[in-house]
């Protein structure tokens, strides 16, 4: 077998571990499914509570679906980081992959938990906040898919900047809001276009912008990384 | 080209306090090195700058076996036992000796696992998860990851700590067959830990 292929499976195959070692761990501990899943339910149920059957704007009802997916991401997350550090097997890790199979490998490990953690916000909103209705299924689905991918890509490499701070916790959401910022404010408009009823030509500025922030991101993470991870 | 690991004019210093200079070795197959020094001397972060975990400050760090052309060559020739380096507890010995090598990128062994776990005596504790390891049980488990990969140089920091009569017996064993090929490094404050090293860095006289 060539050399540069033999490379590419043995990366493939790191990157692929990592993944399944955090899934893994993740099953036996549940930290940030717990995390995501308490933080999800007693959010809604304080909007819930809150609007005492008011029906608010489209613009207001977009922007909450995503401010609770935000924060949610904030509790959770980080884990995949954090619990390498507190648990002091950093350094295994370091000895044991490549920093680009574990940067790759905890991207895809957040990129599912993002996932989950957005349908599950997404299908609890729309059964029980009223008003929150969707006319363009195919632009909302698309809304959604790409604004968690850019959250998720954004959150796993503040993640590991923060993971080695003493004050993590407050940290993770301070310095990922303004990163986030550009993803948000597209998702939300988008979400809200695709609750009007909007066709996807009309759509494709906020889904060029969401596509640029996840190349930028996760190019200039994986340019980053080994930097971050090493010392 | 043959197995070396060479230290050139190795230099760190954490906020401008400086821990070591003028650290140099060279070492070739089938040779040892010790490195001692007083607690703070600066042994572990000399052993972490070896093993490529942690960048000197001044000076370059050099493992030559083969030039594969690999950024991540240095780590696949090393394999590091150390108190400041921990296993996934809420795995079993035998998953943490498969993710080992997963993680490397090989295809997991079982027959290697099981044989290092047996030279370790930890193989009927195998499926146990290590969270409820004693200390020595658990160093034990570190020398069989660090082993797994049959890395040509043997790196291990106060390689005795925790184990008892029977533990120092087997670390005495796989020291010396390690040394009918590889290279090992010992950072110890004991040194009948490493009884003839071929060489030795003081680093008390390095400040």
């Amino acid at each position: 077998m060539p050399v540069v292929e033999r490379s590419a499976r043995r990366w493939l195959r790191s990157t692929v571990a990592v993944f399944l070692k955090d899934w893994r761990s993740e099953l036996r501990t549940r930290y940030a499914i717990s995390a995501l899943g308490m933080f999800v339910v007693t959010t809604l149920s304080m909007i819930m509570f809150s609007l005492a059957g008011e029906t608010p704007s489209l613009e207001v009802l977009a922007g909450m679906l995503w401010v609770v997916i935000f924060f949610a991401a904030m509790s959770g997350l980080s884990r995949t980081f954090v619990t390498e550090e507190e648990r002091g097997t950093s350094m295994t890790l370091q000895l044991q992959a490549p920093p680009s199979a574990v940067y790759f490998g905890k991207l895809l490990f957040n990129l599912v938990l993002g996932a989950g953690l957005t349908l599950l916000t997404v299908v609890l909103y729309a059964v029980f906040i009223t008003g929150f209705v969707v006319t363009s299924y195919g632009v909302f689905a698309a809304a959604i898919v790409l604004g968690s991918i850019g959250l998720s890509a954004a959150s796993t490499i503040i993640a590991a900047i923060i993971a080695r701070a003493n004050t993590k916790g407050t940290l993770y959401p301070v310095l990922s809001f303004p990163i986030l910022l550009p993803v948000l404010m597209t998702a939300i408009r988008a979400t809200r276009m695709a609750c009007e009823g909007t066709t996807w030509t009309d759509a494709g500025g906020e889904f060029q912008v969401l596509i640029s922030y996840i190349v930028v991101v996760v190019t200039a993470s994986y340019m980053l990384f080994e930097y971050i991870w090493k010392d | 080209m043959a197995l070396r690991v060479r230290g050139d004019s190795l230099r760190h210093a954490f906020n401008r306090k400086v821990i070591f200079r003028d650290v140099s070795f060279d070492v070739t197959a089938r040779r040892s090195l010790m490195v001692a020094g007083r607690n703070g001397a600066g042994k572990s972060t000399l052993i972490k700058i070896l093993c490529g975990v942690l960048s000197p400050t001044a000076g370059t760090v050099t493992i030559d076996a083969d030039d594969t052309g690999d950024s991540f060559a240095v780590q696949r020739r090393i394999g590091l036992v150390a108190p400041y380096l921990q296993v996934y507890e809420e795995f079993s010995a035998l998953e943490n000796l498969h993710m080992s090598m997963t993680l490397r990128g090989a295809v997991p062994e079982d027959a290697r696992a099981r044989q290092l776990l047996e030279r370790v005596a930890l193989d009927p504790n195998r499926t146990d998860p290590v969270r409820g390891f004693s200390s020595g049980m658990k160093q034990r488990l570190k020398y069989a990851m660090a082993l797994i990969h049959r890395p040509p140089v043997l790196v291990l920091d106060e390689p005795m700590s925790n184990l008892d009569a029977d533990g120092i017996a087997i670390v005495r064993g796989i020291m010396q067959e390690h040394l009918q090929e590889g290279i090992v490094v010992v950072a110890t404050n004991d040194r009948s830990d490493l009884a003839a090293p071929d060489m030795e860095v003081d680093l008390n006289a390095r400040r």
